[in-house]
Formats: structure tokens, sequence, C-alpha cells
């Protein structure tokens, strides 16, 4: 007879934040460091990681030469403002029902925020799952319920498993407004092209930390055109602090030992495929945008997904399409966003940063959600500087 | 009594006495409300306190608690945090046109059984109906008129080098309500923390504690009510991160949600800033206490970042610990 382990949620997390393995990585990292001969800049592509290494500290276990570039991984900061004022709109009509997840609804468009059409009288309600909105669809089926999908590949499958179900139900009162983008076209913009807003070509990126839930689904061959094509190796990364800090330590070694690849951390979950299955229901669904706004880094090609053109009975962009403005909104003025996803600039060096742009009002796309730079660094401080 | 309380049952006459008589004077009667004037005599106090709150929550009736128990507790404790021994309460209820006699009884029910902890007693009452729909099942108000034990707690008395002690784990009420809401199809063994408090201030300033400040730390939690001393006397708060009490469930459910135990609401957890000298005897009082043992001295009062609270890693990392803003919401990544 064997023993039986009863696997519980803490066992998921405590050995990945355990202090005395993340002050052994720090050890490891400043020795390694100080066999290179420059600063090494490691953009951490996913607000995910940002939120980490802020609320972590782990900035502060760095050594001088490694410095961290936050990237535009948060689906909600990059959210352009016309997209939002699509959700108000949508929210506003009489009948509808808009469903989306967590904190999209603190995010402030032209008219206000998701929150705010909730105190006008609109029905707005969020979920952890987009599968919960099927079930508000067959309680209300006199409404029309509107699933306002964001989120990048880690979410799309979600997305594509409730639109599934909903057809397998001849759900006649269910729509989508499809937000999704990806995450290798924006990696790509930021190292090889132009930002029209500030006229720039500039960036100061390294290496990249990789984003590891996406590549549970999308596979960390997304990533393979960065060491082979444009000489940034990648790391793919896990979550908690100690994945962070292995992550970095790899990238290191990397420089250290003069290579330049794809490795993988997060070796509990991801592998060079991904889940083939999940790919091949998006592809089902979902076709790729010829350009979507990104806020802060404005329009990149490929980006995003669309509903494919039979889906249009149920795309919300395509039924409510003579009341959703098409005009695009410029960015801030005084908003340096995209010079900080380039590394250009640190979120303290903005003038409005904490007075005129603060997470309450946030004017920028890294000041939106806890995830972005700005927000996190106004959140925690950045108390050893 | 009818099964469901009507519009009638408002109306000041005979359907109003019934309600009045048969679910509030039957469980809460005492001498002075039993009189039925139109405003309570009460004997004279020294050092008199007073405090009202509202309450309104759903679901009415929650794993560890109802909205007639967090009425009573939530008034008597904000008197206990003023080192108030809770006496006299006044209760103001507006009920929707529908609600079950049954489940309004089981409620000023818990209300009589948390009166007792306290010792207290409710002398003056208000019951309204309104029409189905204007409020969502129950709403309650209680003032409370307490009698100051130990003068001279307050959040102005907190000074450089007060230790910081919070009483038990933390976040157990937040998270039970935002399990317990609809929608969110999850299991847990997990119970509000909504207790009533002055039993343990009691047992403190009877061993001769005098804390320089306490407060519940409801709404906001553990990091609102960190950040309003701290502000309030332009002092720092370091916090030891490890040391914050913390139940495996409270644990699990933030790490699934996306939220800070921190800034999770607690109804039966409140933080005390005293004299490091006596911290030892003040965790021993109230390690006695059920669900109180784990109570922790979690920080000290400082000069270092004046007006916030700074949070310290277990790894030698620091960090601020933020005022929580907005609703609380889940974040997607």
């Amino acid at each position: 007879m064997g023993t039986t382990v009863k696997l519980e949620l803490k066992n998921l997390y405590d050995d990945f934040r355990d202090p005395a393995t993340i002050k052994a990585l720090s050890a490891l990292i400043h020795e390694e460091a100080a066999k290179l001969d420059r600063d090494i800049r490691i953009m951490e592509v996913c607000g995910g990681h940002t939120h980490t290494i802020m609320k972590y500290g782990l900035k502060q276990l760095m050594p001088q030469k490694i410095r961290f570039i936050h990237g535009p991984g948060c689906p909600v900061c990059i959210m352009p403002k016309e997209r939002i004022d699509h959700a108000y709109i949508l929210a506003m009509q009489e009948d509808v029902i808009l469903v989306t997840l967590g904190d999209m609804i603190k995010v402030p468009g032209s008219h206000g925020s998701l929150q705010d059409a909730r105190s006008r009288g609109a029905d707005v309600r969020f979920v952890y799952s987009p599968l919960d909105t099927i079930k508000i669809a067959r309680e209300n089926p006199d409404n029309r319920v509107v699933f306002f999908a964001i989120g990048f590949e880690t979410t799309t499958p979600m997305t594509a498993a409730m639109i599934a179900r909903a057809e397998k139900l001849e759900l006649k009162n269910l729509l989508v407004h499809v937000n999704h983008v990806t995450v290798p076209e924006v990696m790509r913009e930021l190292i090889d092209s132009r930002d029209e807003h500030i006229d720039s070509y500039n960036n100061r990126i390294d290496a990249f930390i990789g984003p590891s839930h996406v590549s549970v689904i999308a596979g960390a061959k997304i990533y393979e055109e960065f060491p082979q094509k444009y000489g940034r190796p990648v790391v793919v990364s896990g979550f908690e602090p100690v994945d962070v800090m292995e992550g970095v330590l790899m990238l290191v070694r990397q420089f250290v030992q003069n290579r330049c690849e794809l490795e993988i951390q997060y070796r509990r979950s991801v592998t060079m495929d991904g889940n083939v299955a999940a790919q091949k229901q998006i592809g089902r669904y979902f076709e790729k945008r010829p350009l979507f706004k990104w806020r802060g880094l404005g329009n990149i090609p490929d980006s995003a997904l669309k509903l494919r053109d039979e889906y249009a009975h149920i795309d919300a962009e395509v039924i409510y399409g003579d009341i959703l403005p098409i005009e695009e909104i410029e960015d801030h003025k005084l908003c340096i966003c995209g010079d900080i996803l380039r590394g250009m600039a640190e979120p303290t060096e903005c003038q409005v940063f904490g007075t005129a742009c603060t997470p309450q009002k946030p004017l920028g796309s890294c000041m939106v959600s806890s995830e972005g730079a700005c927000a996190a660094y106004y959140k925690y401080g950045d108390l050893l500087k | 009594m009818t099964k469901t309380i009507t519009l009638a049952h408002g109306n000041g006459g005979a359907e109003n006495q019934a309600l009045i008589h048969e679910i509030f004077w039957k469980h809460l009667g005492n001498e002075i409300l039993d009189r039925g004037e139109d405003a309570a005599l009460l004997p004279t106090l020294t050092n008199p306190a007073m405090t009202t709150d509202s309450f309104t929550v759903s679901p009415l009736i929650f794993p560890g608690g109802d909205i007639g128990k967090l009425s009573i507790c939530g008034t008597c404790n904000d008197l206990a945090m003023m080192g108030a021994k809770p006496k006299y309460l006044s209760l103001s209820v507006i009920v929707e046109e529908g609600f079950e006699a049954r489940k309004l009884e089981r409620i000023v029910r818990s209300m009589k059984k948390e009166l007792s902890t306290n010792d207290a007693q409710i002398v003056s009452g208000d019951t309204k109906v309104v029409p189905k729909g204007t409020v969502d099942g129950l709403f309650i108000n209680t003032t409370g008129i307490g009698e100051v034990q130990a003068p001279g707690i307050g959040v102005h008395n907190i000074q450089e080098g007060d230790a910081i002690i919070v009483s038990r784990d933390i976040g157990r009420h937040g998270a039970t309500i935002f399990v317990s809401r609809e929608g969110l199809e999850m299991q847990s063994s997990l119970q509000s923390d909504c207790a009533s408090l002055w039993p343990q201030v009691a047992s403190l300033l009877d061993t001769g504690i005098r804390p320089h400040a306490l407060r519940d730390a409801t709404r906001g939690g553990l990091a609102a009510v960190l950040n309003e001393w701290a502000a309030a006397n332009e002092l720092c708060i370091e916090v030891e991160e490890g040391a914050i009490p913390v139940s495996e469930e409270v644990r699990g459910i933030c790490e699934m949600l996306g939220f800070e135990p921190t800034a999770l609401a607690n109804e039966g957890a409140f933080v005390m800033a005293l004299d490091p000298k006596d911290v030892p005897m003040a965790l021993e009082i109230l390690e006695a206490f059920p669900g109180c043992e784990s109570a922790a001295l979690i920080g000290t009062v400082t000069q270092s970042h004046p007006g916030r609270v700074v949070l310290q890693s277990e790894w030698g990392t620091r960090r601020f610990l933020e005022l929580p803003t907005g609703e609380l919401l889940p974040r997607i990544c």
C-alpha cells in the first residue's frame, strides 16, 4: 500500500516563495552577474511578472547590472479607450447585460468606466470564467448578453470554449465582443518598429522573460524568432518569485556563456508545442485582425484576433456596428507609456506620474491596472532606490 | 404573526404592534424598552461614548454570523475600541415587503445573543416596512452608548516605538462574504470572524494594559487601519509581512482571486498600538480567547517613511502597503 499524499492549495505556492531559496538565487545572480562586462536590461513581457517583481520586491535583490523593463503584457492596460467606449455603449443599451473579467470594469473610457455605467443603471457583471456567461444568458432569455472578451493567448481558449458551448446549446442571446491580443507581435513591434507617437526606433531590451501561461496554451515555440532572428534570449518563466529569480539567473548565464537561446524555466506546465487542442479550438472561431491599436503603443499589425465571418451572427461589433464608433482616440500627450514599454524611461521620470496620473485617474496605459509598470511603482513604491 | 412581513406591518396600527411585540420585544425586551415611551430614559453615565453604524450585507445570513449579529457587534466593537463598555443601543430596522417573519426572528435572536455577550441592552427601536425592491431584504442601523473605562485610547496617542499587535488571523469576514455571494461557485469551510470584542478589551484593561490605540479592522482591512494610523500621526508603521497571521483558507481564496488578505474586511479582529513592554502580556491574554490563538506582534512605529506603511518581506525586500481603493476586483492575469 502506498501512502496517500493530499495536495493542498498551499503546495502550489509555498515552496515557490521560500525565503531561503529566494535569497540563494539572489546570491547566484550576483555571482554570475559579476562576470558580465555590461548592464543587461531584461523585459518581463507579462503584467503578471511585473506584479510579482514589484510585490515581492525582487528588483531590490538584483545586482546593479541587471535592470527590468516592464512590458506590455497586461490585457487591461493596453485596451485603447475606443474599445472601452464600445463596452460602455453596449452596457448602456436597454436590453444588454455586459459581462467581462475582473478589473476591466474599472478602466476609464471617454464616458467613464463600466463601474460608472453600472452606477448609471447599466447591468454590468464580472465573471471568473467566461463559461459563467452561459449561465447568465440562460437565466436572462429576454436580454442580450454581451461577453466583452479580453486577454492574451491564455484566456482566448476559454472564450472559444464558451462560444462552442453556446453554439451547442443553441443560445440565441449570447454575443461576443472580441479584444483578444497576442504576444509575439507586440514583442516584435517593441524591438524593430517605429512608434509614430514619439518618433523613435529605439529600445533597450537585451532579453525577455517570456509569459508562461501564454505558453501553456501557445507553446514556447512562439518565441523562437527572438533568439534566432533578433539576438534576444528568452526564458519562459513561471509567476512565483522563485520562478522569476530562476528565470533571471538562466538569462544571466546565457550572457555569461555567450549563448542566445530559448529556454523554459516553467517546465511544470510549459512545452514547446503547447496545448494543441486549445489552439485548434481558437482557430475554429477566431482569425487574425489585420490591425489592432494598443494603448501606449499604437497600431500593431496582426496583433489581435477577431471572430471569423461565419460567426458574424454572434459578433457584437457587427451586430451593433452602427452605434459603435471607429474613430481612434489619441493617447494623452504627456503620457510616456510608449517610452516606458521600450525601456527608454522609468515610470518615475514621467512628469504626470503620481500627480495628474494615478491608479484612481489613470492617463496612460501603464497606470491602469496593478500589472502596469506605473501602477506597480505607484502602489509598491521603490524603497531601496 | 403572518408568514411574511407585509406593508401593513409598518402601518403604525395593529399589525405593526404585532410585529414589534412578537418579534422584537419578545427577544429584546428589558425594563427600559418595555416602558414603550417615545424616548428611552437613561441613567447618568460618567464618560459616555457614542457611535452609530448602518448594516447591509449580502447574503443576510452567512457562515459564522448574520446581519443581526453584525449589527450588534459592529456598534459594540466601535465602543470597545475606545475603551468603552457597551451599555445602551438603539435599533432601527428597514424591512422589505415579503421578508420571511421566521428569518427576521432568527436575526433578532442572534442580536439577543450578541447583546448578552456585551451585557448591553436595546433601549429604543423603530421598524419600517418598505415596498418590495426598495431595499435588499433588510437594512439595520444601531446607535450605541458606552461608558469609557480607560481614558486616553485614541489614534493620536500612537507614538514612535509603539508595538503593533493584531488580535487574530485576518481577512475571514471579507473572504467568507465573497465566497458566499451568488455567482461564485466555490465550496469552503471558511467562517466569518464576526464577534464582539469587548470581552477581549475588558481583559486587557483589567490587567492594567493601557493600549495607545485600538481599531477593529472592518472595511478596508488591516491595510486601511495601518494607513490611517500612519497618516494621522505622520509616522511610519513598519510591518513584518511574514508575521501577519492569515489562515490557509483565506490565503487560498486570495491566491485564486488575486486579493490581498490585508485588504479584506474583518468583523472580529482588531489592531492595537501599545508600549512594547506590554506585548508579552497582551498576547498571552488574547491567545486565551477562542479564535485569537494566532494573535501576533506584527510591527513597530518608526520615523522611516512618515505617513506610510512599509512591509518587510522574509527575504529582506521592502515595499509600501497601500490603502485599498475602489471595489475589490479580481486581477485577470
